[in-house]
């Protein structure tokens, strides 16, 4: 009880701290991001005096092997974020198509909505399913209880107070113009306390664990909690121009800043949405599949061979500028290579399979599985030859490049979260099954769809804007102005736009079986498969002969 | 530390302790008698499932 109120009141003076701040705040907006860490702090004191029953562990928490709260409701956060950050996508992607839809209000521009975007499937979708995962895969490999449960509380509503924070600030015009490090210094410094206190977390379940081996997933984890703290922290160096304000100046300029950002960027992508995501792959497919990994040698050749990798490959986002060509090449050259080690992982998660096949047709959750591996591997292929320079010069700041990245975003990580989530709330809610396995079935179907739809239009944009842009006529002048090229691209913003509302809706498909498997209900359906009925096999043995 | 020190310093023998810390990362997943290990790695997962439905 003492703890609970020397808890409580800890969190009641950091509020009034952050109101104390808020009125010496430079700039209003400052002052509102105060709120905010105020309001936080409220309710972190109601939580920690046990006000908030919702927030409250069960009995069935507090008696059971694991520790699960905080991953049930990172269950349904994920699948918030999710559907937030998907319909965030569409309105950005009509607004390019119809850009009345700015609405001629600041708050509602392309310019702020699209980190918005990108920061809510990424971060708060992407992030808190890597949260939730971690924590459910770190107990159940090491056979240990989460530690440090206190902590653990104060990691995981921690980063959502900071993707609430980076949210609001998007949409007021706070950034720092770095692409997916939008948030200014002092979001930077909390999301740092908050990724520091989950290293600790997750390194302290590993060190009381009962399996004398880690499991691979978890070393994907270390590795993405590792790097995203070492990338964020070097990234954000920089100083504000006032401790009571938003605004801060790189610590580094020009090229260099450039070649930070993108050495940030990339690894980003390489150690946010691969390495951790992989984690999620070791662990959910043989789980799903009910087999081991088709090769633990090669996965621990995959990690080591991704990890000393990918670390390089971030100049390839600046072929052709400013920075030196040695390094250009250098950045093209360890993206090429990248290709192995990434084709390694994929066909060590399909070839899981191997033997079992015949799940892909019966078990959608599988289907889902192997068709993020897929996704895997076509975007690690498209990756390093979107990176060769050559290919580059065509490439480059055009729709291509979004094509790209959303065959990985929607096909690798949405499909491979969506199906852990299918694998998850059964397990965490005590359920038979899942509400309706059909219904797992259309959300894959729509999400194949609408990626489909959608890559396949940015392929053609892509190409076509990058054609178009360099294309000389005889006299020696540019055939084409910069808005018969914008205009070419209508038809395939609206194409854009009808693929992300497909796999929008799959998604919604997802949240309603979701919600219903956790209240309980099972849909009354025919199953996916029956064994065929065959007359002329169906009949009973001919007797034997009497003697 | 000039630059050019940094750069012959990184092309060289931090290339090289890199290149030798990868090999020896790799090379420890093919050591003789690694296999039985890795068989009861992967499969150490699987075996728990009993114990976790009893908690329920």
């Amino acid at each position: 009880m003492d703890t609970a109120f020397t808890r409580s009141f800890g969190w009641l003076v950091a509020a009034i701290a952050a109101i104390l701040v808020a009125l010496f705040a430079r700039d209003g907006l400052f002052g509102f991001h105060m709120m905010v860490f105020a309001a936080a702090g409220i309710v972190a004191a109601l939580a920690s005096a046990n006000q908030i029953g919702l927030l409250r562990p069960s009995a069935r928490d507090l008696e059971s092997r694991y520790d699960d709260q905080l991953i049930r409701i990172g269950v349904i956060l994920t699948s918030f974020w999710g559907v937030v950050g998907f319909l965030v996508g569409i309105v950005i992607a009509a607004q390019l198509a119809w850009p009345v839809l700015n609405l001629g209000i600041e708050y509602t521009t392309f310019g702020r909505l699209r980190p918005l975007h990108t920061s809510a499937v990424i971060f708060a979708f992407g992030g808190t399913a890597l949260i939730t995962t971690s924590f459910y895969v770190v107990q159940r490999t090491c056979r240990a209880r989460l530690a440090l449960p206190g902590l653990a509380r104060f990691v995981f509503w921690g980063y959502q107070l900071f993707i609430v924070l980076a949210a609001t600030g998007y949409v007021l015009g706070i950034t720092q113009s770095k692409e997916y490090a939008e948030p200014e210094w002092y979001v930077d410094l909390w999301l740092t306390i908050v990724w520091v206190a989950y290293l600790v977390v997750f390194v302290a379940t590993i060190i009381k664990r009962k399996e004398p081996h880690i499991y691979v997933a978890n070393w994907f984890y270390l590795a993405f909690i590792l790097t995203v703290a070492m990338l964020h922290v070097v990234n954000n160096l920089a100083m504000p121009v006032s401790l009571v304000g938003t605004r801060s100046y790189s610590l580094f300029a020009g090229v260099q800043d450039a070649l930070t950002q993108w050495w940030y960027g990339h690894n980003a992508v390489g150690f946010f949405l691969t390495a951790g995501f992989l984690a999620m792959m070791y662990y959910f497919v043989p789980k799903q599949a009910e087999r081991p990994v088709y090769s633990y040698r090669l996965s621990i050749v995959h990690f080591w061979s991704l990890i000393f990798l990918y670390i390089w490959a971030g100049p390839h986002h600046l072929h052709y500028t400013a920075l030196p060509d040695w390094a250009q090449t250098l950045g093209m050259v360890f993206s090429v290579m990248l290709w192995m080690p990434s084709w390694g992982g994929m066909i060590n998660g399909l070839m899981t399979l191997n033997g079992a096949w015949d799940k892909v047709r019966t078990d959608p959750i599988i289907r889902m599985m192997v068709a993020a591996l897929a996704f895997y591997g076509m975007s690690t292929f498209e990756g390093p030859m979107l990176s060769i320079k050559a290919v580059n010069s065509l490439s480059h700041y055009t729709d291509w490049t979004i094509g790209h990245v959303h065959s990985g975003a929607l096909g690798w990580n949405g499909l491979i979260t969506f199906s852990c989530l299918y694998f998850l709330v059964p397990r965490l809610w005590g359920r038979t099954r899942l509400y309706s396995l059909r219904m797992v079935n259309w959300h894959f179907w729509l999400a194949i769809l609408g990626i489909a739809i959608y890559a396949a239009s940015m392929w053609v944009a892509g190409i076509t804007q990058g054609l178009m842009w360099r294309e000389y006529g005889d006299d020696g002048f540019l055939v084409y102005a910069f808005a018969d090229v914008v205009a070419a691209m209508n038809p395939y913003y609206v194409m854009r736009l009808a693929g992300g509302l497909i796999y929008f809706s799959g998604a919604l498909v997802m949240v309603f079986n979701i919600w219903m498997t956790i209240k309980g209900r099972l849909r009354d359906e025919a199953p996916m498969t029956d064994a065929p009925y065959d007359a002329a096999a169906d009949r009973p043995l001919p007797q034997p002969a009497k003697a | 530390m000039s630059y050019e020190t940094l750069r012959h310093f990184a092309d060289s023998w931090f290339l090289l302790a890199m290149l030798l810390l990868y090999l020896g990362f790799v090379g420890w997943a093919f050591r003789p008698g690694s296999k039985h290990a890795n068989r009861r790695a992967a499969t150490s997962i699987l075996t728990e499932e009993q114990k976790d439905q009893a908690d329920g």
